[in-house]
C-alpha cells in the first residue's frame, strides 16, 4: 500500500478554504461607509379629505460641497443665481437617480409596506448657495391607516439625512385626532440599540444606515 | 494539529481584523460599536469642515496648511473604515507571499494612483471641459467598473497560479508523509524555507533539497525577486484606479472656489493618510500569514499544505472582491451620481 493523503490534512486545508470563502460571502458590504452627501429634510404627510394618506411632499436641502458639485458644468444666465428652469434637467437627473434607492422613504401602515409612485411636481431652487430638491412622492394606493410610521435613511449611510430644526415634519390636511410623533436618529439610545449584530451580519449588507433612521409616527385612533 | 488549529484560527482572526469587509465586525459590546461610530463621527467631521476650510481659504491663504492638515487625518480616518482596497491589497500580500516592505511599497503607490486619477477625472472633466456632474459621474461610473473587472481578473490569474501550488502541494503530499515518517524531528522546522525557495524555482519537490539544511532565510529582497515592481503593478492598478468620492466632490468645490490647486494638494495629501492605514494594515496581514507559517511549520510538513490552502483562499479573495463589486453584491463606495 503506497502512502495516501492523510484525510485531516486535506480537511484542515479545505477547513481553512471554506472559512475564508464564508468570510468574504457572509461578511456584511461595506455599508458602513461614512456619508458624503448631508440633507436637511423636511417632510409633509399629504392627506385626502378622507382622511387617506395621498402622498409625501419633501423638501431636501443639499450641503454646501454638493450643492457645488451638483452645479458644476451648469449654464446660468446671471451669476451667482440659477433659474428654476436652468436647474429643470439636473432636478430631472436627480429625481431618476433617487429612484433607486427608493427615494429614501420607506412606508408602512400598522405593519404593511406602502409603495410610493414616481414623483410629480419637482423641482430644484437655489437659495444661499445651497439646492433644495422639492418633490412630492404620491402613494401608490392611498391608505389609511391606525398607524403609519414613515422612515428616510439611507440604508448605505453615503447620504446622511437630518431633519430640519424648525418644522420638521407636518401633516397637511391630516384628521384632527391625528397624532404625530418625529424620532431623530440621535435622540437617545432607542436608535443606539439598533447597532445590534444583525445590523451588520443581515444578509445582504446588513441595515447599517437604520441607526440614522429619522422615524415619523402617526396615529389616527 | 492543535498547532494547524492555531495557526489558522490566528491567521484568519488577522485577516479578518484587517479586512474590511469582516472589518467591520460585529461590536459584541457596545464599545465596539462605540468605535465604529467614533470613526464614523472623525470622517464626517472632517469632511465636512473641508469646505468650510476652502471657503476661507479664498480669503486667507493659511487656511490652505489647516486644509492639509484635516485632509490627512480624514485620509487615515477614511481607510480605517470599509474599502475594497486594503481587502485586495491584503489579500494580494498574503496570497503572493510578499514581504511587508512590498505591501508598504504597494499602499503608497496604489493611494498614489487613487489621488491622480482623482485629479485627472475633475481636471479633464470639469476644469478643462467644463462638463456637467453628470456626465463626470458617468466617467467615474466607467472607471469603476474597469477597476473592479481589473480586480475579478487579477484574482482570477491569482487563482489560476495558487490553485496549481495547492494542487501540487496535495500531490506533494504522500512523499512528505513518508519522509517525516522516517526523519521525524529532521525536517520539521526546515520545510518552511523549502516553500521560500520554491518561490523561485516553482518546484514543490524542493522542500527536500539540500537547501533545507541551511538556515538562512531569503532576504526580503531576494524575495521580492527579480520580478520586481511589474509584479505588483496588477495590484496597483486594480485598486488605485477608482478615485475616492469624496476626492472628487473636494476637487470640484475647490474648483468652483478658484482653488484648484489646493485641492489638488488637499487630494495628494488625503491620499497620503490613506497610504498610511493601508500599509499598517498591509503589515498585519503579512505578519500573520509569517505567523501562519511558522506555526503550521512545527506540523510534520502539513504546513505545506496548509500555507498553500491559505495562499490559495487568499487568491479566491481577490477574485471574489472582483466579481463581488462588479456585480453588485458588495456594495462599495458609491459614485456621487444623485
Amino acid at each position: 500500500m503506497g502512502p495516501r493523503v492523510r484525510g485531516d490534512d486535506v480537511r484542515w486545508a479545505l477547513f481553512g478554504l471554506l472559512a475564508l470563502l464564508a468570510a468574504a460571502l457572509a461578511a456584511p458590504s461595506p455599508a458602513a461607509a461614512h456619508p458624503h452627501v448631508w440633507i436637511t429634510a423636511k417632510s409633509q404627510l399629504l392627506y385626502a379629505p378622507d382622511g387617506t394618506l395621498t402622498g409625501v411632499r419633501h423638501a431636501w436641502t443639499f450641503d454646501d460641497m454638493f450643492s457645488t458639485y451638483a452645479l458644476q458644468g451648469l449654464e446660468q444666465k446671471t451669476k451667482g443665481t440659477y433659474s428654476r428652469e436652468e436647474l429643470a434637467p439636473l432636478a430631472q437627473t436627480n429625481v431618476e437617480s433617487l429612484k433607486e434607492f427608493g427615494f429614501f422613504t420607506f412606508a408602512k401602515a400598522d405593519g404593511s409596506k406602502q409603495r410610493f409612485l414616481e414623483p410629480v411636481d419637482y423641482f430644484l431652487e437655489f437659495k444661499d448657495s445651497l439646492l433644495t430638491l422639492h418633490f412630492t412622492l404620491p402613494a401608490k394606493t392611498p391608505f389609511k391607516a391606525k398607524q403609519l410610521v414613515l422612515e428616510v435613511f439611507d440604508k448605505a449611510f453615503f447620504i446622511d439625512f437630518k431633519y430640519a430644526e424648525k418644522d420638521p415634519v407636518t401633516l397637511v390636511g391630516a384628521p384632527a385626532a391625528c397624532q404625530l410623533q418625529f424620532q431623530r436618529p440621535n435622540d437617545g439610545t432607542a436608535s443606539a440599540q439598533k447597532l445590534g449584530e444583525q445590523n451588520f451580519l443581515g444578509g445582504e449588507g446588513g441595515n447599517f444606515g437604520m441607526m440614522f433612521a429619522n422615524k415619523i409616527t402617526v396615529d389616527c385612533p | 494539529m492543535i498547532a494547524v488549529a492555531l495557526a489558522l484560527d490566528s491567521a484568519l482572526h488577522a485577516l479578518l481584523a484587517q479586512n474590511p469587509f469582516g472589518g467591520a465586525r460585529p461590536p459584541a459590546d457596545p464599545q465596539a460599536g462605540g468605535i465604529v461610530g467614533w470613526l464614523l463621527a472623525k470622517q464626517s467631521e472632517f469632511y465636512r469642515e473641508m469646505s468650510s476650510t476652502i471657503r476661507a481659504a479664498k480669503s486667507d491663504g493659511s487656511a490652505v496648511w489647516t486644509l492639509l492638515v484635516i485632509s490627512f487625518a480624514y485620509g487615515i480616518f477614511h481607510a480605517a473604515g470599509p474599502g475594497h482596497g486594503k481587502a485586495v491589497i491584503s489579500s494580494y500580500l498574503v496570497a503572493n507571499r510578499e514581504t511587508a516592505r512590498r505591501g508598504i511599497a504597494l499602499s503608497f503607490a496604489s493611494a498614489m494612483l487613487q489621488a491622480l486619477v482623482a485629479v485627472t477625472v475633475v481636471g479633464i472633466c470639469a476644469w478643462l471641459l467644463n462638463a456637467t456632474a453628470k456626465t463626470m459621474c458617468g466617467a467615474e461610473k466607467a472607471i469603476e467598473i474597469a477597476s473592479y473587472a481589473l480586480i475579478a481578473a487579477f484574482g482570477a490569474r491569482l487563482v489560476w497560479t495558487k490553485g496549481g501550488g495547492f494542487m501540487r502541494a496535495l500531490e506533494a503530499k504522500p512523499a512528505l508523509a513518508m519522509a517525516a515518517a522516517h526523519d521525524h524531528h529532521g525536517h520539521d522546522h526546515h520545510h518552511d524555507h523549502g516553500h521560500d525557495h520554491d518561490h523561485h524555482h516553482g518546484h514543490e519537490d524542493h522542500v527536500h533539497d539540500a537547501h533545507c539544511g541551511h538556515s538562512h532565510g531569503p532576504t526580503p529582497d531576494q524575495l521580492a525577486g527579480p520580478g520586481g515592481w511589474q509584479r505588483g503593478l496588477g495590484a496597483i492598478f486594480a485598486v488605485g484606479l477608482r478615485p475616492c468620492s469624496g476626492a472628487i466632490l473636494v476637487l470640484v468645490f475647490a474648483l468652483a472656489q478658484g482653488l484648484f490647486w489646493a485641492g489638488i494638494a488637499a487630494t495628494f495629501v488625503m491620499g497620503l493618510g490613506t497610504a498610511i492605514t493601508v500599509a499598517t494594515i498591509a503589515v498585519i496581514a503579512v505578519s500573520a500569514r509569517g505567523l501562519a507559517q511558522r506555526l503550521s511549520a512545527g506540523s510534520d510538513g502539513r504546513g505545506t499544505l496548509v500555507m498553500r490552502g491559505i495562499e490559495f483562499a487568499a487568491a479566491g479573495l481577490v477574485l471574489l472582491f472582483g466579481i463581488g463589486l462588479l456585480f453588485g453584491y458588495l456594495a462599495a463606495e458609491r459614485v456621487t451620481c444623485l
